[in-house]
């Protein structure tokens, strides 16, 4: 998967988890617990979904890696086997 | 069963616009099938049937205003016949001027606008027109007497059809159903309230434990834990769980803990998961997770809306120590957790850092006393520092 790709598969999956939210309206840079008020179920939700997609494992700990769109494609580029 | 009438999905619910059917005439149903989809001020709603038949007829029509109690279809049991009082003509759709029989309250209709002589429509249509902002009157109506009917409305606005109600308008109408409910719950219900402080460092420390070692679809979280205690710690405070209905308190022998979710861009819905006495930590950490989910889809279900029988609201991961909440009602007691946060605390005669949690209730004192509630501390406390045994 390249950058794209999987800013398109985060992008797919949060809106799965919070299906009032526009995709296209979100910035890179948008916190997903401060700017988009997901909570934690919705968070838990959000990497249960990617894990599903990308394989990747995110542990509690990294939570914070998947907050924006930007720290995700990042996060996920580095631990995409 | 005969005739299926819009329900109440809760006190302060006057009336609902049928969005969807998922059955027709002809199709078996069985007790808790979904068979519409309504929308509501707190949004889109699935309602069930509460007993198996076969589907006659379907008497209300996509698009309508239906207040509590209006009929939508006849449903019948094995053997029964059709009642003669509600054939679909009876309904007078264009120009609603006939009484169709017993009616529900008219001063209860929330959505219906009042109705102009210059412009014959039906509820329905003037309910659309009015949120897409069509003029009724350059409309032609190709109804009775040339009525305007809702398909002359959407075809007069055909690209806007697609789009749900404003969000703003939704956030509105629903800041007044919370409004509402609330108001009458203070008005009615003699509160008190209790908070004690506790040590959730066990819980935390058991929730970081097992998750490590758990793909993401089984980690539970703190919240789950919440629930957990909450709905094993009111067995021993038996006056915190039910109804209070007609002027008596009728405790349930289930425990359906309602869980408060806030909805994004403002209000709350407080769905139950139903007799959670009966699950174990794991299922109860499933099921809040489906209810969280279709809670954000819009596809709760009206008995899940309407048969909690206690609330917890949780403050979440970060912010506030601790609330004093409204209670919900026709309950009787609402639990608050606040954030936990690490405090000083006293561990074994050592001042140590711990992740400390303040829980609070709000009580009817109509039905109980602090000695129930100082009860259900106690318990909660003993369960949250033992999680493994949840």
């Amino acid at each position: 998967m390249n950058e794209a790709e999987i800013r398109a598969v985060y992008l797919e999956e949060l809106s799965g988890v919070a299906p009032d939210i526009d995709p296209d309206t979100v910035g890179d840079n948008e916190h997903i617990q401060d700017d988009l008020e997901l909570d934690s179920m919705d968070i838990l939700n959000l990497v249960t979904a990617l894990h599903a997609r990308t394989g990747v494992d995110i542990p509690e700990k990294d939570y914070p890696c998947i907050a924006t769109v930007a720290l995700a494609v990042e996060y996920l580029r580095t631990n995409l086997k | 069963m005969g005739v299926f009438k819009m329900p109440s999905l809760g006190a302060d619910m006057e009336a609902g616009k049928l969005v969807e059917w998922l059955v027709k005439p002809g199709d078996t149903v069985a007790r808790g099938d979904v068979i519409a989809v309504i929308e509501t001020q707190k949004g889109a709603i699935e309602i069930e049937v509460f007993e198996d038949g076969t589907v006659h007829e379907l008497t209300a029509e996509l698009g309508d205003e239906l207040p509590v109690g209006e009929p939508m279809a006849v449903i019948l049991a094995q053997g029964e016949q059709p009642p003669a009082t509600v054939a679909p003509e009876t309904r007078a759709r264009p120009a609603e001027t006939t009484d169709a029989g017993p009616k529900p309250v008219p001063a209860k209709v929330v959505f219906q606008p009042e109705p102009t002589a210059q412009h014959a429509a039906s509820p329905a249509a003037r309910a659309r027109a009015r949120e897409l902002g069509v003029d009724l009157s350059v409309i032609n109506g190709s109804g009775p007497g040339g009525a305007i009917i809702l398909s002359d409305v959407e075809q007069a606005q055909p690209r806007d059809i697609e789009q749900p109600s404003r969000p703003g308008s939704r956030a509105e109408e629903m800041r007044k159903v919370i409004a509402a409910a609330m108001t009458r719950s203070k008005t009615t219900i003699p509160h008190f309230y209790l908070s004690q402080t506790m040590d959730v460092q066990p819980a935390i420390d058991f929730l970081a434990r097992i998750n490590s070692e758990r793909p993401p679809s089984e980690r539970v979280l703190l919240g789950a834990v919440f629930v957990q205690a909450m709905t094993l710690a009111v067995g021993k405070a038996k006056t915190m769980n039910g109804h209070f209905v007609e002027g008596a308190f009728k405790p349930s022998p289930v425990v359906n803990p309602g869980v408060a979710i806030a909805v994004r861009g403002g209000g709350l819905v407080a769905p139950a998961l139903m007799d959670a006495g009966s699950l174990t930590l794991d299922q109860t950490m499933g099921a809040m997770r489906d209810l969280v989910a279709r809670a954000r889809a819009g596809r709760l279900k009206g008995s899940e809306m309407t048969q909690g029988t206690i609330t917890l609201s949780s403050l979440g991961d970060t912010g506030a120590d601790t609330m004093t909440g409204v209670i919900f009602p026709p309950q009787v007691a609402l639990v608050g957790t606040g954030a936990p946060h690490v405090r000083p605390w006293v561990l074994d005669d050592q001042i140590v850092p711990r992740s400390v949690v303040t829980v609070s209730v709000s009580a009817d004192h109509r039905v109980n006393d602090g000695r129930q509630v100082a009860r259900f501390f106690s318990e909660f406390e003993s369960l949250i520092q033992a999680p493994e045994t949840l």
